[in-house]
């Protein structure tokens, strides 16, 4: 039995303290939104928050996450659309999705910590999750404007 | 696959018994498998009980609160059909957008893809074969809602219009769709259609908001990964490492006694261990000891697949074009220019692995899950089942991805098989290694070609020759006559008017399954034709716009020549190639799926290693449903197309892809991500596909850029440093 707190709420969770967080998620507390897409912390799908810091819940045991705080895609924003989520919907990023989840959490986690993030600021925190729908430019773009940059900002070409 | 077209209205006719008069019963258990797709219907489910719902047709739904629902009959995963199906019915049958919702469609004959001939979606062909059928299935459901109201009202119909949901008489009476459903539903179906022109379109040609973003962005969404059912177990299913390979034993004594662990199952293609959780089902399935028939497979190798593309060049192949006498052009010709390029396998890696839940009972199959043919899933369930087709039910949820990879059923076969062993509802998972290792690849090809040019420098013969393995002899043999193969020679013949050609194309089978890789062979053709017009453009000593735009002068390339000098123009074109900033060129242009494509890349090449900074893409795909959409489409294919010019590849050996993840199967990352430019002709054409076409101008715009950068000519992608190093 693992005890952490998801999303504010403090849960325990019957499973073997080697399954991954991604999967406790999902599997056990069926909050979906965190994605499996490689399993060895490659693609950034399963990007979620751990104490406020980007982690990828595939590759994170649940036993180093007794006593933990974790925040999901689900959990960001308590009424309605977070920042972030709101620029996302306003430059129509997602197609497919499926790493959208990811994608979000860590744009939170970067706006956390860096209020107006230089493209070669995005590139850093964002490289880690890949989307093959290929929606970067305007990942990009939702960062900067969730930022409260202008969003037709200079682009280096 | 069946060539089953069959007129859509008459379709929906004969299925009207099926649709029509969806009770509320029958209402909430459609919710039940669209809850898989939007998650607002819990809150639905309540109201439900109390809301009669009528179907109209095969694509409008509308409940006595006059809620509006539109039925997506293509698969969505990612191109955007949530929205732009809806949006061609939503435009003729007058209803507020904003207020409409969406369901995803059955395996239903109604549905079947007049282009493809299955209900399937791929080939670019959702916008192509819906444009017209769409709106007419709009605008005859609001005909059959004008005419129930003027029945009611005692009018003629001309005195009765449509608007906002509603019909309106001359005198201000108005009755809601509501109201007006179930009789309308009943009515004939009006046969004399008169669709709107374009000019009026209020909704269609529009960047209207994608309707699936909202769900995406909160986590909402439900991919096939995301489907639970009462009592659903999962299951992890170890495939054998040679493709083709079979289970010949196993020792499962370690694994049954894993926690969770409730069944283990030999199918066709491996063992599956089906447990409480995916992680249970995971470890105990890496506790099998499993002895396999590795069968004809295991001696294939990458090298030993080069070796015999280059023995078939012996072979004869079969002529796609012939104009003249390419040979005796050539051997007359000033100069005589040759290249050879080959093309590796490719893995489609979507960013949701394979997966598929099955649920087979005694009294029926209900099947959940992303994929791209929901009528060869309903086919597969009835085979495996023994079921009839009104006991097999196909939903569809949303395709985290397809690029071709979810034409394909082997992993729904594999639920279906798991499933009915086990007796329970089952959610198959394939980890990334699976996916990676067990896809259907992008075949392998080899184009030689030559050409002959005048004193002038002008090409005088060109002749090009392919050789491929047939992905549509496997799926679809039907299609390949003669050794001609459609969907293998797509850009094949270039636009270039070049007075003797010859075309040509030969089949070889490596051994190894192919698959629909994202713009099929225009991505293996546009590649040798877009890199050897460019050869020939150097080899006159001419520069390659200039080259180009000389050999496109005819009546019928003034598309080619509108966006070629539109993407020249907005990418700030140097003759040469060279920008004054260090930076170079290259150019790419092709017709595919109907839509017209000039691609300019902007690239540097420093110490070996290459960087795309911006493309700049100039495109004419006919009338458009959602500008917005065909921008995100373009984008989406640049990278598509970045990664296969510039990182990843699968090899063979000893019948195992030595691939397995993203580390050794690179894909372009944020970081890597050029600028991308878009710039669309306004067209009064008929629609052309943009899911795909420039996927395939990618890789060759980048190749001619960087042979201008180093003075290398790289024939081969990946276009990686090593290559470049060595070449």
């Amino acid at each position: 039995m693992t005890k952490l707190n998801v999303n504010g709420r403090a849960v325990s969770i019957s499973a073997s303290p080697d399954t991954p967080l991604l999967w406790a998620l999902r599997d056990h507390l069926k909050l979906n939104g965190t994605k499996y897409g490689c399993g060895m912390a490659l693609c950034g799908a399963c990007t979620v928050h751990m104490n406020g810091e980007p982690i990828r819940s595939c590759s994170t045991p649940l036993s180093a996450c007794a006593g933990k705080n974790i925040t999901t895609i689900e959990g960001i924003s308590t009424n309605g659309l977070h920042p972030v989520q709101k620029a996302w919907v306003e430059f129509d990023v997602p197609q497919c999705g499926y790493c959208q989840s990811g994608q979000i959490m860590s744009a939170v986690a970067l706006l956390n910590k860096n209020k107006k993030p230089t493209d070669a600021e995005i590139d850093a925190a964002m490289s880690g999750n890949v989307c093959r729908c290929g929606t970067y430019q305007r990942v990009r773009a939702a960062i900067h404007k969730a930022a409260g940059v202008v969003t037709n900002v200079k682009v280096e070409a | 696959m069946k060539n089953d077209k069959g007129n859509a209205v008459n379709a929906v006719n004969n299925n009207r018994r099926q649709f029509l008069k969806t009770s509320a019963a029958a209402a909430a258990s459609t919710s039940a498998g669209a809850l898989m797709i939007g998650f607002h219907l819990p809150a639905i489910a309540k109201t439900v009980r109390s809301v009669k719902t009528t179907q109209a047709n095969a694509w409008v739904k509308i409940g006595s609160d006059n809620a509006i629902t539109l039925i997506c009959h293509r698969s969505e995963m990612g191109q955007g059909t949530y929205t732009s199906m809806p949006m061609l019915v939503a435009e003729e049958l007058e209803v507020d957008f904003s207020k409409i919702k969406v369901e995803m469609a059955p395996a239903n004959a109604a549905y079947v893809n007049s282009l493809l001939g299955g209900q399937l979606t791929g080939g670019s062909t959702s916008v192509r074969d819906a444009w017209t059928s769409l709106r007419k299935a709009g605008a005859q459901a609001r005909m059959m809602l004008v005419s129930a109201a003027a029945a009611e009202w005692k009018i003629a119909e001309n005195d009765c219009h449509a608007e906002n949901g509603q019909v309106v008489s001359k005198s201000g009476k108005k009755l809601f769709y509501g109201q007006l459903v179930e009789k309308a539903a009943v009515l004939p179906v009006p046969k004399e259609v008169k669709l709107k022109d374009a000019k009026a379109f209020k909704i269609v040609g529009k960047p209207i908001k994608r309707l699936d973003t909202l769900a995406k962005v909160t986590g909402r969404a439900g991919f096939g990964i995301d489907v639970e059912l009462p009592g659903m177990l999962i299951a992890s299913l170890a495939q054998c490492p040679v493709l083709g390979g079979k289970p010949l034993s196993v020792d499962d004594a370690k694994a049954r006694a894993m926690p969770g662990v409730r069944a283990v199952v030999k199918i066709d293609d491996g063992v599956a261990v089906v447990a409480d959780s995916f992680w249970q089902a995971k470890t105990a399935r890496d506790a099998l000891n499993i002895t396999w028939e590795s069968g004809a497979g295991a001696a294939l190798s990458s090298v030993g697949i080069s070796t015999s593309l280059k023995e078939a060049l012996a072979k004869p192949a079969a002529v796609v074009k012939k104009i003249g006498d390419a040979d005796m052009a050539i051997a007359g010709a000033a100069k005589k220019v040759e290249a050879s390029y080959e093309l590796p396998f490719l893995a489609h890696a979507t960013m949701e692995p394979m997966n598929f839940t099955a649920d087979v009972r005694k009294d029926g199959c209900d099947i959940y899950g992303p994929t791209q043919f929901p009528q060869l899933a309903e086919g597969v369930a009835m085979q495996l089942t023994g079921f009839p087709k009104e006991k097999v039910n196909v939903h569809t949820t949303f395709l985290g991805g397809g690029f071709g990879r979810r034409i394909d059923v082997d992993f729904i076969v594999q639920a279906i098989q798991i499933s009915k062993a086990v007796g329970k509802p089952v959610k198959l998972i394939w980890t990334r290694e699976d996916d990676m290792t067990h896809d259907f690849y992008r075949p392998v090809s080899l184009h030689t070609l030559s050409a002959g040019l005048d004193e002038r420098g002008m090409p005088v013969a060109l002749k090009f020759r392919l050789t491929s393995q047939s992905v549509t002899a496997r799926l679809f043999p039907a299609f390949v006559k003669d050794g001609l193969e459609p969907f293998m020679t797509e850009a094949a013949v270039t636009p270039y008017q070049i007075g003797n050609m010859t075309v040509e194309n030969a089949i070889i089978d490596s051994g190894v399954r192919v698959g629909y890789w994202r713009s099929v062979s225009h991505a293996l053709n546009a590649f040798a034709n877009e890199s050897f017009v460019d050869e020939m453009a150097h080899a006159a000593g001419k520069d390659p716009l200039a080259f180009r735009t000389a050999l496109i002068t005819g009546k019928d390339n003034e598309r080619f020549r509108n966006v070629l000098k539109l993407a020249a123009d907005k990418a700030g074109y140097k003759p040469g190639g060279k920008l004054a900033n260090g930076r170079t060129q290259g150019i790419a242009l092709m017709e595919g799926y109907g839509t017209y494509v000039a691609q300019i890349a902007e690239v540097s090449v420093i110490n070996n290693a290459i960087k795309v900074h911006k493309m700049t893409v100039a495109v004419d795909c006919g009338m458009m449903v959602n500008p917005d959409i065909v921008k995100a489409q373009i984008e989406s294919s640049v990278v598509y197309g970045l990664s296969a010019a510039l990182l990843s590849k699968i090899t063979f050996k000893d019948g195992r892809v030595e691939q397995s993840n993203f580390h050794d199967y690179p894909v372009l990352r944020m970081n890597e991500m050029p600028k991308v430019d878009i710039h669309l002709v306004a067209s009064t054409e008929p629609p052309g596909g943009i899911g795909e076409p420039i996927t395939a101008t990618t890789g060759p715009s980048v190749a001619n850029a960087v042979f201008i950068a180093s003075g290398k000519r790289l024939r081969a992608m990946p276009m990686t440093s090593t290559a470049l190093n060595s070449a």
